[in-house]
């Protein structure tokens, strides 16, 4: 070291005094150390710190949609309303809208009103009208109409309220905003205090997110999951069946046969770059190739299915292969000792072992494409739908008919006008959080009890 | 013909073919088959493979020349072939399932290594799937130069590439200037990286120089918990949470801006996102630099933080700087937090500087243009909607070209020390 001599000036000339104090010098080495292990510690706490103040929000958010505010009434249902005819033929009350069944919620809400004595000065018919939700009409006719025997009867029902009405309960609305609001009156929020002190109104928990379909903007205290649910169990189902087949031959073929050669070598490149291409790419190359080239249909859950088994195949292949490689040499020597071909031994002895492996690294590709919203706006699952999928029909084939997915359903609602939907869209998250904890806590748990160290 | 019938048939040669084979190797072995070369189910399933694989891949080729053709001057000759047999791919492929069961029934012969063939035949099938990466890549990457090329027919190429305004107009008149976005994304990016870069690289020299074992067993995976949550969460987060908090507590009073998304809420969003990938990638690498180093140094007399900021991170550099590589490239390629967090309009170049860099304005990046653009009703010969391949193709070079050479100066490093 030719540079010892040159110590600078930092460089402390024989220490004089007791070694128990400690010199300016160290003094600030040690803070120096002190600060930088301090940074370290606010790192982690900024990281955890966001990771809570993230899972409240949406916890805070969103846990409130599923509760729902419903009214219990008794809704007479006259005969000369809904079968002028009196002949009970479905073809001729279907001809009954849903703008003849209104009223009768209407008329149903004024007799409560007077059976329990509730007077609101101010309060118009329009108010009254619009108290119930624009859904509750076609929630009536469907009843009806799969039942004609109610007709002429008066039956008790739970019917929803206006999403407004309901924001009331849970604080979105007050009266101070209702006033500057043309969808609700002050009034209105009377009526419901006085209908819930009646009993009448209650907040309760609401099955009806998570099956119902998807409503319009107008409504969003009817707009539920279901269709999202159905059309991303769909896409999963076809992941699964795609990229797991795919993509263990995939890694096998790699791991355990391929030569090295330039073939091999571009697998082996594209295969770690596909990992990393934006998923939006993959939109783009599901719009061009499955839909505008193989003229698949735009937001059928077989197109999303396609495109995130493309997304998550490298997923799937890199731990599948590091699931492989664990397995040690003398498995496979063993069964090549005693005469298997090397087809054998890996089917025979190889995969067998690197199963769970396998299974978790699959279950985390599916939970990725599960969360994957991106390309599926790209291939049209942004669609308004509420029909529900069939998984198999005529006209479309095989998960052919339109549908739509969790996550973006969550982006679908984040871009309506009423906040009731920014609650729906949280709630939405939760159900998709639920999905994906369930999901790794299975990967973690058969990690754990089947995982085998060598 | 039906595909169902089609692929009933098929399974049913198949599934034939296996018995018959079978049963023609135990006959031909006289009852006793220590005399065949190979067990007699391989002479079955050499069987099964023949009728099966050949007939399946003529019926992908034929569905993809059936494609291909539609439409095409050049292949119509294949159209009207296959306009005056109908059903021509579908007896084509059974015509090679028999012949091929036939071939194979044939070959079946008390010496003829059947395990060996049927082994080649499954062989096959691996190589074909191990090739489907190859062919997604090359389909993306024509899929987007075939539309580019479409765009750059009816758009000027130099106005896209050196455009500095962006103002789609569905009729007509369009500019569409790449610029406004490439800043827009640089931007946010940058700010997502001053976020994540300085507290993924200190959490990760804390949980591996510093923590003790059981503060790194709770907090590495909770940070990591953070990788697995969908983007759309975090998209979310911004939207609701960050956004109008940015807004109402820094934008507002500071008179800098009154949009509820902006650049700074974007970013910082997407820098919590990126926390744990710059954390786990740079844990690794710092995890590598080998322990001799460490302890050189603190034979020294240097403290702990001074071994670290003068060896080990030095030693990591590379790695560390192809970690932040590979997170600038999520970055540039992330969509929905972007889409609900950092707003839709373009970057306004030509209005002065404090406007462009203006943290609280609302500015929108490549990957949202990509989906505003193709979603929707599109009509695929408007240059406005062609326009998104283009972007598609911009992104998928520039973050390749980030992957490209991240990965390539992570390996460099690796093989120092091993």
């Amino acid at each position: 070291m030719t540079d010892a001599t040159n110590l600078g000036p930092t460089a402390s000339p024989a220490r004089k005094g007791s070694l128990l104090v400690q010199d300016a010098r160290t003094k600030k080495r040690n803070a120096a150390e002190a600060r930088f292990k301090a940074y370290g510690v606010a790192a982690i706490t900024v990281g955890v710190l966001a990771l809570v103040i993230l899972v409240t929000s949406i916890l805070g958010n969103g846990l409130s949609s599923f509760k729902q505010t419903h009214l219990t009434m008794m809704i007479e249902l006259p005969e000369a309303k809904l079968d002028k005819s009196g002949t009970r033929d479905l073809e001729v009350m279907k001809k009954v809208t849903t703008i003849g069944y209104a009223p009768l919620l209407s008329n149903a809400l004024k007799a409560e009103m007077e059976a329990n004595g509730i007077a609101i000065d101010g309060l118009s018919k329009k108010d009254i009208d619009n108290f119930i939700s624009k859904e509750a009409p076609a929630t009536l006719r469907n009843l009806v109409l799969a039942d004609t025997s109610l007709v002429g009867q008066t039956v008790e029902l739970k019917i929803l309220v206006n999403g407004r009405i309901d924001g009331y309960y849970k604080g979105r609305v007050t009266a101070e905003s209702a006033l500057l609001d043309s969808n609700v009156s002050p009034q209105q929020l009377q009526l419901a205090d006085a209908l819930r002190d009646a009993g009448l109104l209650e907040t309760a928990f609401n099955p009806g997110f998570l099956t119902m379909p998807d409503a319009s903007d107008q409504r969003p205290e009817a707009a539920g999951l279901g269709v999202a649910i159905l059309g991303s169990l769909y896409m999963m189902i076809v992941v699964l069946v795609l990229a797991l087949p795919i993509g263990v031959a995939a890694s096998i073929y790699l791991e355990e046969f391929a030569p090295k050669n330039r073939w091999t070598d571009l697998i082996e490149v594209n295969i770690s770059n596909l990992a990393a291409v934006p998923s939006i790419v993959f939109g783009i190359l599901g719009l061009a190739i499955f839909i505008n080239f193989a003229g698949l249909r735009a937001s059928a859950p077989i197109v999303g299915g396609l495109v995130l088994t493309l997304m998550t195949l490298p997923t799937i292949i890199i731990s599948t292969r590091a699931a492989l490689k664990s397995v040690p040499p003398s498995i496979r020597d063993a069964a090549l000792g005693v005469g298997a071909s090397k087809m054998q031994s890996v089917f025979h002895h190889v995969l067998p072992l690197a199963a769970p492996g396998i299974l978790t690294g699959t279950i985390i590709g599916l939970a990725q494409a599960l969360g994957e919203t991106a390309p599926l706006l790209l291939i049209g699952m942004v669609a308004f739908v509420r029909e529900y999928p069939a998984a198999y029909s005529e006209a479309n084939g095989l998960f052919g008919e339109p549908s739509t997915a969790l996550p973006v359903q969550v982006y679908n609602w984040t871009q309506r006008a009423d906040p009731a939907f920014f609650e729906r869209a949280s709630g939405a998250i939760i159900v998709l959080l639920v999905f994906l904890l369930f999901m790794n806590a299975v990967a973690i748990y058969l990690r754990r009890r089947f995982e085998r160290r060598w | 013909m039906s595909p169902i019938l089609l692929i009933l048939g098929l399974a049913a040669l198949s599934i034939g073919g296996f018995y018959a084979a079978r049963a023609r190797a135990v006959q031909l072995s006289g009852g006793d088959i220590r005399s065949l070369a190979s067990l007699p189910g391989f002479y079955g399933q050499n069987a099964a493979y023949a009728a099966l694989i050949p007939a399946l891949a003529l019926l992908a080729l034929g569905g993809l020349m059936n494609r291909i053709a539609r439409g095409s001057e050049t292949f119509s000759f294949w159209n009207t072939l296959i306009e005056s047999t109908p059903g021509l791919i579908s007896y084509a492929a059974l015509g090679a399932s028999v012949l091929g069961l036939l071939l194979a029934l044939r070959a079946v012969q008390p010496g003829f290594r059947s395990r060996v063939a049927a082994e080649r035949w499954v062989l096959s099938l691996l190589i074909a799937a191990a090739s489907i990466a190859i062919f997604t890549t090359a389909a993306i990457v024509l899929s987007m130069l075939f539309e580019t090329q479409n765009f750059f027919s009816q758009y000027n190429w130099t106005e896209f590439l050196f455009g500095i305004k962006w103002a789609p107009d569905f009729r007509g008149n369009s500019s569409l200037g790449i610029l406004p976005l490439l800043w827009g994304t640089l931007y946010i990016s940058v700010v997502a990286l001053l976020f994540a870069v300085p507290i993924g690289l200190f959490a990760a020299i804390y949980l591996s120089e510093y923590a003790s074992t059981r503060t790194r067993a709770v907090a590495k995976p909770l940070l990591e918990i953070l990788a697995g949550i969908p983007t759309i969460v975090y998209g979310l987060f911004a939207l609701i949470t960050v956004g109008p908090m940015v807004r109402d507590w820094l934008a507002q009073p500071l008179g800098l801006g009154s949009s509820g998304s902006s650049v700074l809420t974007a970013g910082v969003v997407m820098g919590i996102m990126l926390i744990p990938f710059v954390s786990s990638l740079s844990d690794d690498i710092i995890n590598a630099v080998p322990q001799a180093m460490r302890d050189g140094s603190l034979g020294l007399g240097a403290t702990k933080s001074e071994t670290i900021r003068q060896v080990v991170i030095p030693a990591a550099l590379p790695g560390i700087v192809g970690a932040v590589l590979l997170a600038a490239s999520r970055a540039i390629g992330e969509t929905m937090i972007v889409v609900l967090g950092a707003g839709a309009a373009a970057a306004n170049l030509n209005e002065g500087l404090g406007e462009m860099i203006n943290p609280f304005e609302a500015m929108t990046t490549v990957t949202v243009k990509i989906v505003s653009q193709l979603t929707g009703d599109t009509d695929f010969a408007a240059p406005e909607t062609l326009v998104a391949f283009a972007l598609g193709l911009t992104l998928f070079i520039v973050t390749l070209g980030l992957n490209v050479l991240a990965l390539y100066i992570v390996r460099k490093y690796r093989e120092q020390y091993e």
